[in-house]
C-alpha cells in the first residue's frame, strides 16, 4: 500500500505527463506482478463495486472522531471529497503496516463486501488504524469506488511500453476489453510472445481532435476523406469464432443492448471488426440522440422499445478483415474493403437482404472533397441532417491509437449559444472543492428567471475566483449546499442540442451546456428569454454567429464517452 | 453585562476603562499590539505598546521613529482603570496575548496563536480569564497539524529530491514568522539557503533579536546568471509566478500553508508541493486552548467562527461571534498578483463566518 500510495501521490502532485510516465514506469519495473495487475486495474479507471455503504463509512467516522452530523457535513463541504474528508477526520493511527496492494485488495477489501455490519465496521476501524492520512485517502477511494487519478489509459500504456519494451499499440490492445487483474495478466502484458487469443478483445479506439485551425492549413483537400459526424454511440462490432461482441468507446460490452445488430452480424465472416456509430435509425434517417438514450436506459428491451427506437450501425472503418489486423492499411483502402464487405448482395446468406444493402448496416457516406469551400458549405447543412458536423480523415492514414492530432479531425458546427443569468451555485468537487464552480443559469420568462442549464466552469482560474467571490458576497439563500445568488452576472452558454423536455421545469433540455464566456458587458435584463430558446427548437431563429464558438472551450467534466461519436 | 470590558468599534477592539485599543485597524492614540502581522499592526497610531521580544519586528513594520514601548512577558502595567500584561502566543517572534483586567474581571485577546512548539518564539501559555477572544482560522476538525519533526523531514526530503534532479527548491512562506520558523528546521547540509529580499529583511531583524537562524543570503546579492540547482530559496507567496522566479529554473515550487491540508486547494495551484503548516491553531489546539483558559465566555473572531461557536455551545460553553477585520492566513499564492506588501492577505474562505443563519441580506 505504501508504494501504491507513493505512486498516487506523485501522479497527483504533478501536471507534467513526463513525470507521471516516469513514476509509473519506475513503479512497474519494481512491483510484483500481482501488485502491477491491480495497479493497472485502478489507474485505468476500473473499480471494485462499492464495498461498504457510504452511510456506514460516514457514521463510523463520526463516531471515531466524536463529531456531530453538522460538523461532519461542514468538513465535507470544505473538502469536497468524501474519501478525503474521512481520511482527515479520523483520529491519528496507532499502528502502521506495509501490506502489498494485491493483499489489501484480495484478502482485505473484497471480503468486506459480504461481511456482517458489525464485522465490517470492526475491520474498517482496524485497517484505518494502521495507515497514514495519504494511505487512508487511497484506501477510502478504493472502498468507495471513487479512485481517480490524473492519468489516461494512453499514459498507462505508454509507461508499460517503456518498462517492457513492447510497442504501445500491442500494449493498448492487450489492455482493452475484459481482463482479470492477475499476475499472469501482468506478465502477459509485458510478454513479447503472448498470443492474444481472446476473441472478444476490441482494438483501442482512434479518437479525433476538434479542428481548431483553418481548413486551409490541412493542405490539399484531395488528400482528405470527409463524412458526417454522427451523434450516436461510438462502437466496435466484432465478429469472431461465430460470436458477436459490441464494445462502446467507454469499453463497456454492450452486445446485449442491440439484438438487431447481433442478429444481422451473423452474416459477417469470422475475423471482422467494424468501427462505427450506433444510431437510432428510422425510415431512412437518424433519430435524436435522446431517443437512443431512453433505449439504453431501459433494463429490459421490450418489443415496443425495439419497434419505437430501431438502431443501425453506421459503419465508417474496418480494423480487422479475414482475421488480419489491417489498421496499418491506409484509410481509403480500409474503406474500400468495408464497402466491398457490406455491398448489396455480398452478405448473400442474409435472407432479408435480397441483393439490397443490409438495413442495419449502413456505410457512412463519403462527401466529395474537391474544395474546402464546398465542404464548408456542406457543413452548414449539418443541423438539418441531424448530424454534429463533419469528420475529416486523411486518406492515407493508418488507424491510430487513442486521441492523436494530425490525421483525424472533428469539425463540428458552431454550438448554439444563449446569454443566461447565474442564479444558483454549488461548490465543486475534486480540484475545485471549496470554490463555487457548479452553476445554474436562468433565462427570462414573464419577468422571472427560470433555470435552463447547469454548467461547470468554462472559466479560467482568475474568473473562477472572481465569480466565487461574487457568490459568497451575494448569497440570498442557502438550501443545503446550494446557494441562491443575487441575479446579476450574465454568461454566454454554449450547447450542442436543444429539445422539449417535460421533465425540466423550463420545459426545455439542452445538451452539453458549458460556459463560453463571461458577458461582463451585458446587464442581466438583456439576457435571453425562454421564448428565444423555444424558437431555437423550432429552428425559427438563425444561429447567433458566436465569435467564441470556435475557440477552444475548456470543459473538463463533459466526458460523455458513449455519446461522443468521433 | 452592562458594558463589556472590550468592545468592537469602527476603529477596532476598544477598552473604554483603559482608553486603549488592541490591534486597531485605524489610527488611534494608544494601541496595544498582539503581533506585527499587517492585519494586526497598522501604521499611524500615536503610541504603541507591545511585548518586549516583538519590539524589533514591530519597529521594522511600522517605522523606526514611531513611539513604541514594550513590556516583558508577564509584567503588568496600569493604564487608567485597567491592568494590562502581555503573554506568549507562540505565533511569531514577540507575539502576545493581551490580558486586560478591571476589578477582578479578566479578558484575554489572544490575537493569532498556536500551541505547537516553534524555535523562533516562546511557547503559548494559557492565561486564565473570564472572557477569551480567540481566532478560528482553521476552525474545522479536518485541520490537524503533523508533528514539527515530521513536517521538516518532508520538507528536507523534498529539497533533497529536487537537488538530485538538478532543481532549485522554492519554498513559499510568510516573510514574517513562517519563513524563519521553517528555516530553523532546514537541513543545511543539503545546500545553501537563499532568500527573497522581503524575507531577508525580517531575517535580519530576527537575528538582531537573538534568534539563531541558519545562514542565508539575499538572492539579489548574487551575480546575474548564478545557478541555483540544489539550493533552497525562501520567498513570500506573492513572489510566485513573477518574473523574479525565472532565474531559479529549473525549479520546484512549494507553498507552506495550513490550507494545503486539503487536496483540492493544493491541486488548484500549479505548484509541485504543498506543506500543511501554520502558525495558527489547528482544531484540537483551539479546543485545548479554550479549555485551559477556563473562560466562561468565548468570543470567536476571524476564520470559521460560526462553526466554532456552534461547536462550543454544544459543549455547553457560552460562545459568540465577534466581528473583526483580522484576516488569518492567506489561502493562495495568487500567481502573477504581486503585491507591495508580502503580508497583504487576499483571503478566501474566511468570510464563511458570520452567516450560518440561512437568509442573508442581499
Amino acid at each position: 500500500m505504501k508504494n501504491f500510495t507513493r505512486l498516487f501521490t506523485v501522479i497527483d502532485e504533478t501536471t507534467k505527463t513526463s513525470e507521471k510516465t516516469k513514476a509509473m514506469s519506475e513503479y512497474f519495473s519494481t512491483c510484483s506482478p500481482a501488485d502491477g495487475a491491480w495497479t493497472i486495474y485502478f489507474l485505468t479507471g476500473r473499480k471494485l463495486r462499492q464495498l461498504v455503504p457510504t452511510a456506514r463509512l460516514r457514521q463510523t467516522t463520526k463516531e471515531l472522531a466524536g463529531l456531530s452530523d453538522w460538523l461532519f457535513a461542514e468538513s465535507y463541504d470544505a473538502v469536497g471529497d468524501l474519501a478525503e474528508t474521512i481520511a482527515l477526520l479520523l483520529p491519528p493511527a496507532k499502528n502502521s503496516s506495509d501490506i502489498p496492494l494485491h493483499k489489501w485488495v484480495e484478502e482485505r477489501l473484497i471480503p468486506l463486501r459480504n461481511m456482517e455490519e458489525t464485522e465490517q465496521i470492526s475491520k474498517l476501524i482496524s485497517y484505518w488504524d494502521e495507515l497514514t492520512t495519504a494511505e487512508r485517502l487511497v484506501l477510502n477511494k478504493l472502498i468507495t469506488g471513487s479512485f481517480r487519478v490524473g492519468v489516461s489509459q494512453q499514459l498507462v500504456t505508454k509507461a508499460l511500453s517503456k518498462t517492457s519494451g513492447i510497442d504501445e499499440a500491442t500494449v493498448a490492445h492487450r489492455l482493452m476489453g475484459e481482463w482479470q487483474p492477475t499476475p499472469a495478466f501482468f506478465e502477459g502484458l509485458q510478454n513479447a510472445d503472448t498470443k492474444d487469443a481472446d476473441a472478444s478483445k476490441p482494438y483501442p479506439f482512434y479518437l479525433a481532435y476538434p479542428l481548431e485551425q483553418e481548413t486551409s492549413a490541412l493542405g490539399d483537400p484531395g488528400e482528405w476523406l470527409a463524412e458526417w459526424k454522427w451523434d450516436g454511440i461510438r462502437s466496435q462490432l466484432i465478429r469472431r469464432e461465430g460470436e458477436t461482441f459490441i464494445w462502446s468507446r467507454g469499453e463497456d460490452l454492450i452486445t446485449d443492448r442491440f439484438p438487431e445488430l447481433v442478429e444481422a452480424s451473423q452474416f459477417l465472416p469470422d475475423g471482422t471488426v467494424i468501427d462505427g456509430e450506433i444510431l437510432a435509425w428510422s425510415e431512412g434517417e437518424v433519430m435524436p440522440f435522446a431517443q437512443l438514450q431512453t433505449r439504453i436506459a431501459r433494463k429490459t428491451l421490450t418489443k415496443k422499445i425495439l419497434n419505437d427506437v430501431p438502431v443501425a450501425l453506421m459503419a465508417y472503418d474496418i480494423l480487422e478483415f479475414q482475421g488480419h489486423d489491417i489498421r496499418q492499411l491506409p484509410m481509403n483502402e480500409r474503406r474500400q474493403i468495408l464497402a466491398r464487405l457490406l455491398a448489396p448482395g455480398t452478405l448473400d446468406n442474409a435472407p432479408s437482404c435480397r441483393g439490397q444493402l443490409h438495413p442495419t448496416f449502413r456505410i457512412s457516406p463519403s462527401l466529395t472533397c474537391s474544395s474546402w469551400e464546398e465542404l464548408t458549405e456542406a457543413r452548414t447543412n449539418s443541423r438539418e441532417l441531424k448530424v454534429e458536423g463533419l469528420m475529416l480523415k486523411r486518406a492515407n492514414s493508418p488507424y491510430g491509437v487513442g486521441r492523436r492530432k494530425g490525421d483525424w479531425w472533428k469539425w463540428k458546427v458552431n454550438p448554439y449559444s444563449i446569454d443566461a443569468v447565474l442564479i444558483y451555485a454549488q461548490r465543486g468537487h475534486g480540484k475545485r472543492a471549496s470554490l463555487y464552480t457548479d452553476y445554474t443559469f436562468g433565462v427570462w420568462q414573464e419577468g422571472k428567471l427560470v433555470p435552463v442549464a447547469k454548467a461547470y466552469s468554462g472559466l479560467d482560474d482568475k474568473e473562477i475566483r472572481q465569480v466565487d467571490d461574487f457568490i459568497r458576497k451575494n448569497t440570498l439563500e442557502k438550501f443545503g449546499p446550494v446557494r441562491t445568488v443575487k441575479p446579476q452576472l450574465v454568461f454566454e452558454i454554449a450547447f450542442e442540442g436543444i429539445q422539449h423536455s417535460p421533465r425540466h421545469k423550463s420545459g426545455i433540455a439542452v445538451r452539453f451546456p458549458r460556459i463560453a464566456r463571461w458577458r461582463i458587458d451585458k446587464p442581466m435584463e438583456e439576457a435571453d428569454s425562454l421564448d428565444t430558446l423555444a424558437a431555437l427548437i423550432e429552428g425559427k431563429v438563425a444561429l447567433k454567429n458566436s465569435d467564441t464558438a470556435n475557440n477552444a472551450i475548456k470543459f473538463d467534466t463533459m466526458a460523455d464517452s458513449s455519446g461522443e461519436g468521433e | 453585562m452592562a458594558s463589556r470590558l472590550i468592545q468592537t468599534t469602527d476603529r477596532g477592539l476598544y477598552c473604554s476603562a483603559g482608553d486603549i485599543y488592541i490591534d486597531p485597524w485605524r489610527a488611534v492614540d494608544r494601541a496595544l499590539i498582539t503581533h506585527a502581522h499587517s492585519d494586526h499592526a497598522r501604521w499611524g497610531s500615536r503610541d504603541y505598546l507591545c511585548a518586549r521580544p516583538g519590539e524589533g519586528v514591530l519597529r521594522h513594520r511600522i517605522g523606526q521613529d514611531t513611539s513604541i514601548e514594550s513590556l516583558p512577558y508577564g509584567e503588568t502595567r496600569k493604564i487608567n482603570d485597567v491592568t494590562v500584561s502581555f503573554h506568549p502566543a507562540g505565533h511569531i517572534l514577540g507575539s502576545a496575548q493581551i490580558r486586560v483586567e478591571r476589578a477582578g474581571e479578566v479578558w484575554v485577546v489572544s490575537g493569532d496563536y498556536k500551541l505547537d512548539p516553534d524555535p523562533t518564539c516562546e511557547l503559548w501559555e494559557p492565561v486564565k480569564c473570564n472572557t477569551f477572544i480567540t481566532e478560528s482560522t482553521f476552525g474545522l476538525p479536518i485541520y490537524r497539524w503533523q508533528e514539527g519533526s515530521e513536517l521538516m523531514a518532508d520538507i528536507n526530503g523534498w529539497w533533497e529530491k529536487n537537488k538530485s534532479e538538478g532543481k532549485s527548491s522554492l519554498l513559499l512562506a510568510y516573510a514574517l514568522g513562517k519563513a524563519q520558523r521553517l528555516m530553523m528546521g532546514l537541513d543545511t547540509s543539503i545546500g545553501p539557503i537563499y532568500t527573497h529580499g522581503a524575507v531577508e529583511a525580517l531575517n535580519e531583524v530576527y537575528r538582531e533579536s537573538g534568534v539563531k537562524l541558519p545562514d542565508s543570503a539575499r538572492l539579489s546579492s548574487n551575480p546575474k546568471g548564478t545557478k541555483y540547482a540544489g539550493a533552497m530559496i525562501i520567498a513570500p507567496p506573492s513572489a510566485y509566478g513573477t518574473p523574479w522566479q525565472r532565474q531559479l529554473n529549473p525549479v520546484s515550487g512549494a507553498f507552506a500553508s495550513g490550507w494545503m491540508m486539503v487536496r483540492g486547494i493544493r491541486r488548484r495551484r500549479s505548484l509541485d508541493k504543498g506543506f500543511p503548516v501554520s502558525d495558527h491553531c489547528d482544531w484540537p489546539s483551539l479546543l485545548r486552548a479554550i479549555q485551559l483558559t477556563e473562560a466562561e465566555n468565548i468570543l470567536v473572531t476571524h476564520g470559521s467562527s460560526a462553526i466554532l461557536v456552534r461547536h462550543l455551545r454544544e459543549l455547553g460553553l457560552n460562545a459568540d461571534t465577534l466581528s473583526t477585520q483580522f484576516e488569518g492566513e492567506e489561502e493562495t499564492p495568487a500567481a502573477g498578483e504581486h503585491s507591495e506588501d508580502p503580508e497583504v492577505t487576499e483571503l478566501a474562505s474566511t468570510e464563511e463566518t458570520t452567516e450560518s443563519t440561512e437568509v442573508v441580506e442581499a
